[in-house]
């Protein structure tokens, strides 16, 4: 597992042709690792007829709502998390 | 399916009463079946399971952790095996996680890319769970959508939405309700709802009958 949990990281903002399980709300935000769940199968490959190996590592991410949608309603530190795949995820500055 | 000229063998997809999902899902069964992915028998006993699953499991889980804080911590350490403690099936999602509700934190899952749910605790899905409207404004108005479920967070109250985009399913631990300190754990199983452990509602508020 390459980040830690605390670790800042970027979701990438690029677009992906075929299945993918990371959601566009969170393509080009920076969320925090709250949680490594392990690695699991590729989505992206398996959709596809093959195994989904190698497995891909896993990490509960957390961001905060007003970071993500700029016109949200609730208070500041309400959050949305989504379950990402390390291919996706950078280091943030 | 006026078009439907090819010449393996099957019952026929579709008859007239019925919703064109019911008839895509069941063309997509029939050519799983017929390229040999899955056998008719499974997809029966897939459903025949789905079916048999309810709320209950999931209730008795919570009503332990309410009782039990050594269950708890473990529910919330892995509810796989918190499960199989208490011999229900967690079902085939390798991940299964608890989170708990507290005075200063509430939560509520989503799956806004499909409808993944934790059914083997909680039985098959609402259509509202699985309804575009839920989907896209469990994220981005969340408070909104808690207000119409009935549900008014205390203004110091954070609140976390989950989204199940993979492999993990979510099953919420609701805040245990005043008033319930005298309960036995099974009347206890019967305040917690399907909707309280996916966070859009509190559990019932107990009442002098349902307290003995």
């Amino acid at each position: 597992m390459r980040f830690g949990v605390g670790e800042r990281v970027l979701i990438a903002a690029r677009a992906h042709e075929g299945h993918h399980r990371t959601p566009g709300y969170l393509k080009g935000k920076v969320g925090t690792i709250e949680h490594a769940h392990g690695a699991f199968t590729n989505p992206e490959t398996r959709a596809y007829g093959t195994d989904g190996l190698p497995e891909q590592p896993l990490y509960l991410v957390g961001f905060l709502q007003r970071e993500v949608w700029p016109e949200y309603r609730g208070r500041a530190d309400d959050r949305i998390y989504a379950d990402l795949f390390e291919h996706w995820l950078a280091k943030a500055r | 399916m006026s078009e439907h000229d090819h010449d393996h063998p099957h019952a026929p997809i579709a008859d007239g009463d019925e919703p064109a999902t019911a008839a895509r899902a069941r063309a997509l069964a029939e050519l799983l079946i017929f390229k040999g992915v899955v056998r008719r028998e499974d997809v029966r006993q897939m459903i025949d399971w789905l079916v048999s699953r309810t709320a209950a499991d999931g209730a008795r889980l919570v009503a332990r952790a309410w009782v039990d804080p050594e269950f708890k911590q473990r529910l919330l350490a892995d509810a796989r095996a918190a499960a199989l403690e208490l011999g229900l099936d967690p079902g085939p999602s390798p991940v299964v996680m608890a989170v708990e509700n507290t005075q200063a934190v509430h939560h509520m899952v989503v799956c806004t890319l499909c409808s993944c749910y934790p059914r083997a605790l909680l039985g098959p899905p609402p259509d509202w769970y699985k309804s575009l409207p839920y989907r896209s404004r469990a994220v981005s108005d969340p408070r909104g959508v808690l207000t119409e479920f009935g549900v008014e967070l205390d203004g110091d109250v954070e609140l976390r939405v989950l989204d199940s985009t993979a492999d993990i399913r979510y099953l919420v631990i609701p805040l245990r309700p005043p008033g319930s300190e005298e309960m036995t754990e099974q009347l206890l199983a019967a305040l917690v709802t399907r909707d309280a452990m996916i966070g859009v509602a509190q559990p019932v508020a107990p009442t002098p009958a349902s307290v003995q």
